[in-house]
């Protein structure tokens, strides 16, 4: 499947019961803050869903549990998705959910290391995750420990310089450990990336850093779980994978809108379409 | 003082497997021993510092202690964001050490001059700011920083200063006192320090006493010793090789006020403007009233009246209009 496809296809799969749950999820954050970067979290649902579901081990009731797998959300706007699988594996109680943003909440806008149980780092400042993952890697390689760290970045975050720094120093050190990952549903703040800042050709670049690099429908789920079983790609490198992803995915009026990036101030009706959109 | 801070790196390193080093692109040789002895413990990333401040980060997440080295400028003024979020945010145990704090690379201009990095630092939270005096306190601050649970600013003189610092033990956030107080109270930090010591003899042939109190950590400052300094002189003196923007003399003012306190104080440190002319540290630092005749006669001044004082011309600071 060339990317063209599968960027046509990130748009028409189905979405299944799993993922309308999740979904759910995040807009019960998204209610209950009155605000949210709706389109950047449900544009990530499938990925982080893959990663909690299948791939990662860590333990709930231990969150800094030695072993366990290290994931950073990068682009750390889309938190709403995060909190959704990190409360529904047991993090934290659901309840949570409806106090996004609110006075006292330990769920801000962002996630914080320290307050969440379950986030390795606080994001949000852009172009900062990758190097801290690249840190991670490096000392799980010092301590001879096998588990993996996995980064997700926004397609407009990898415009930041610091994330190519971040890349070189990954392939350097060929941090085969290391899972870097583009949620790259193509729309930024302002539009879209193509208009703003094209990082076109986008997987030569990430190669050209000494990556070995695959894309997907980062809303395909068996496809998402076919390649994370063959981890590593590369015995020798870094591992980067664009992930083709629809903004707003799964909300068909918010689908593919700039303007849907981030909301605020909900009225009744949009939050009646919100819930009507994931009904099964 | 750069040799002795990077070399109780490899002494601490020997001693604790928890501590890495990380560089950017220093010179040839540098801890060579090191990183043949514990090459996994040995960093040097290029010149990219966002990233090593990330990356520090990371490994400190995982309970490393990186002892990070570059330029003082690259390590404070290019990767702010990255030493603010990822190193004080998060209240990482991350050493920042940055060569050449102040005027030490005044040849090489004002990109180099790192006139205002613990202002930066100090703006931080969780940073702890510290700016030793002489090689024998670098030995001895450099014990103190294994155990400190925050990050750490360290900044470095030239190397080769006068050894002033008398032997007393260091303690974060605890001040040394190197002269008792008198008329006149010193109050300074880093390589100023000796040349506070040379003011405080000059003063003393006119029959001024002049204490010296040795503030290696600008933050935490210890206000305690502020405060009984204040108490038992009729003036202090901060002299700083800094602007005087939210450096040492701003931060025992806040100590000052804060406590309901006002004493009078001359400050003595950088103007607010960036450097002009090369030379050498020494020759710009006389050039700007940071030599110790320039700083007794000030000193003196000020202890006459507020009236006295004059502001020095500063030939190394100043930039014509329309340049």
């Amino acid at each position: 499947m060339n990317a063209q496809q599968m960027i046509e296809q990130a748009a028409s799969i189905p979405l299944d019961e799993r993922s309308r749950h999740l979904r759910r999820l995040v807009v019960e954050g998204l209610i209950g803050g009155g605000r949210g970067h709706i389109g950047s979290s449900m544009s990530l649902i499938e990925i982080v869903r893959v990663l909690y579901d299948d791939v990662m081990r860590f333990d709930p009731q231990n969150p800094r549990w030695s072993e366990r797998d290290r994931f950073i959300l990068s682009k750390g706007h889309g938190c709403l998705a995060q909190y959704a699988m990190l409360a529904d594996h047991g993090f934290f109680p659901r309840q949570e959910l409806a106090t996004f943003c609110r006075s006292g909440t330990i769920l801000g806008g962002h996630p914080e290391y320290g307050k969440v149980p379950g986030v390795e780092a606080s994001t949000g400042a852009l172009g900062h995750g990758l190097s801290i993952a690249v840190g991670m890697a490096l000392a799980a390689r010092i301590r001879k420990q096998t588990h993996r760290v996995f980064a997700v970045m926004g397609d407009g975050e990898i415009n930041e310089g610091s994330v190519w720094e971040a890349a070189m120093a990954a392939g350097k050190h060929k941090l085969s450990n290391l899972v870097a990952m583009v949620d790259y549903n193509k729309i930024q703040s302002y539009g879209f990336t193509r208009e703003v800042q094209d990082m076109e050709p986008l997987l030569d670049k990430w190669r050209a850093f000494n990556f070995a690099v695959t894309e997907i429908n980062g809303h395909d789920v068996q496809a998402l779980r076919d390649l994370f079983a063959g981890l590593p790609l590369d015995p020798e490198r870094p591992m980067a994978v664009i992930c083709h992803t629809v903004k707003g995915r799964g909300i068909p009026f918010a689908e593919n809108k700039p303007e849907w990036h981030h909301k605020s101030n909900f009225d009744d009706e949009t939050v009646k379409a919100l819930y009507s959109a994931l009904e099964a | 003082m750069r040799k002795t801070c990077l070399n109780m790196v490899y002494e601490l390193a020997k001693r604790d497997e928890r501590v890495v080093f990380v560089g950017s692109d220093l010179g040839p040789g540098v801890l060579d021993e090191m990183k043949h002895e514990m090459p996994d413990r040995f960093y040097m990333e290029g010149v990219a510092e966002q990233n090593i401040i990330g990356m520090a980060a990371g490994l400190a997440f995982e309970g490393f202690i990186p002892y990070v080295n570059t330029i003082a400028t690259f390590i404070t003024r290019r990767c702010y964001e990255q030493v603010a979020i990822d190193a004080g945010l998060h209240n990482l145990p991350i050493r920042l050490i940055g060569n050449g704090g102040g005027l030490v690379y005044a040849p090489l201009g004002p990109t180099h001059l790192a006139i205002e990095d613990m202002a930066l630092m100090r703006s931080i939270p969780n940073m702890c700011v510290v700016s030793p005096t002489d090689a024998d306190e670098m030995t001895r601050f450099m014990d103190e920083t294994l155990d400190w649970p925050s990050p750490i600013y360290i900044r470095l003189g030239k190397g080769g200063d006068p050894i002033v610092s008398d032997g007393q033990p260091v303690k974060i956030g605890r001040a040394n006192l190197l002269r008792a107080p008198g008329d006149v109270t010193f109050i300074s930090t880093g390589v100023a320090v000796g040349r506070c010591l040379d003011a405080a003899d000059l003063l003393a042939r006119q029959g001024i006493t002049a204490g010296v109190l040795n503030m290696h950590t600008v933050k935490p400052l210890d206000a305690e010793a502020v405060l009984s300094m204040a108490a038992q002189s009729s003036i202090l003196v901060t002299v700083e090789e800094h602007v005087l923007i939210n450096g040492l003399g701003s931060a025992v003012l806040e100590v000052l006020g804060d406590a309901g306190k006002m004493t009078r104080v001359l400050r003595l440190g950088l103007p607010d403007s960036f450097s002009c002319t090369y030379g050498s540290q020494n020759s710009m630092m006389s050039d700007l009233g940071l030599a110790p005749e320039e700083i007794a006669r000030r000193a003196a001044e000020a202890l006459r009246g507020p009236d006295q004082t004059t502001q020095p011309d500063a030939p190394g600071l100043q930039r014509n209009a329309g340049n």
